[in-house]
């Protein structure tokens, strides 16, 4: 079991609702990845449209906790402020900090990450704070109050997987007894075994899934790898080495001696 | 009064933002709300005044990652 501010998970599998083909194939989605947390946005509303009403409640529908984000924020203001605005549509504290930096990688503004997480954490807010895989930010973060934290694996939506393994692996080693959920960048199922193998505790998966050819299927295919990945976790796995060593018994080897 | 509601220019005959809301079509919509980007609770929308020119930000549950 997961524990993330109090709540307990079992699914380590988050997914984003996002970039879905229609509504009915991201409830598919969803349920075929056992997903027990799903993020959210909030966007302008038409009065016309009422798009965001129809989102709204096809996701109450679903029964699964929402994860409200701040994507598309620059600013520490503008991140609060979406905060502040999706604590009450949503109707939760849990909020996905992103501040970002730069527009090519959506790369997270980490100095301005910071100041939100602290100023959000301290207003009472359960903080997710999308961010890299700096150990030094790690431990800002901390400090301001977040007891999550949700390093990128690669860039949003580019489907590269772990990009940096050595710095995620030190995250991972440096903050033994803190959830880290790998966010974004995640491309195949065998990216998110990876991330349950190396002990990261969930990941949060969109593009990879919402974008692929059978969306529902890949949700699946998505769920199975990350069971796999925390079963081999705690399975011990063995350490690699630099030479081979036989598996098969040398006693008894015909033609020896 | 003419106001800024998500970014285009909107008539309004009402000063106070509940009712604005009412007027411009959110009734009964789930939605939060800032005025000049400051958050505006539901509970404050009635006595929250309006000028003319002010920036009102309407925003609802949509799809994120």
């Amino acid at each position: 079991m997961l524990k993330l501010y109090e709540q307990t998970i079992r699914s380590r599998l988050m997914l984003g609702t996002a970039r879905y083909p229609s509504p009915a194939v991201l409830a598919d989605a969803v349920r075929a990845a056992r997903a027990e947390v799903v993020t959210v946005s909030l966007r302008r509303e038409s009065a016309g449209e009422r798009a965001g009403q129809a989102f709204w409640s096809l996701v109450r529908e679903l029964g699964v906790r929402v994860l409200p984000n701040t994507a598309g924020c620059h600013a520490v203001k503008e991140a609060v402020t979406t905060a502040h605005m999706a604590r009450e549509v949503f109707g939760t504290t849990w909020i996905k900090l992103e501040v970002i930096g730069e527009d090519d990688t959506l790369q997270p503004d980490v100095f301005g990450l910071v100041d939100a997480a602290r100023i959000l954490c301290a207003e009472g807010f359960e903080v997710f704070p999308y961010t890299t895989e700096d150990l030094v930010v790690a431990e800002r973060l901390l400090a301001a109050g977040c007891r999550v934290l949700m390093p990128w694996g690669a860039p949003i939506g580019c489907g590269r997987g772990l990009n940096n393994l050595f710095g995620l692996t030190a995250l991972r080693a440096h903050f033994a007894d803190v959830p880290l959920i790998i966010d974004a960048g995640l491309g195949v199922p065998s990216h998110a075994a990876r991330a349950l193998e190396l002990g990261f505790d969930a990941v949060l998966v969109n593009t990879a899934v919402a974008q692929a050819r059978d969306p529902v299927q890949m949700a699946a295919a998505f769920a199975q790898a990350v069971e796999a990945g925390l079963a081999a976790r705690q399975a011990g796995p063995i350490e690699p080495r630099d030479l081979a060593t036989p598996s098969t018994p040398l006693i008894g080897t015909a033609f020896r001696g | 009064m003419k106001i800024l509601v998500n970014g285009a220019w909107r008539e309004t005959q009402r000063d106070e933002l509940a009712g604005a809301l009412e007027e411009l079509g959110y009734g009964g919509s789930v939605v939060s709300t800032a005025v000049n980007g400051e958050f505006i609770a539901a509970a404050l929308r009635a006595r929250t005044t309006l000028a003319d020119g002010d920036r009102v930000e309407v925003l609802a549950p949509m799809q994120g990652g």
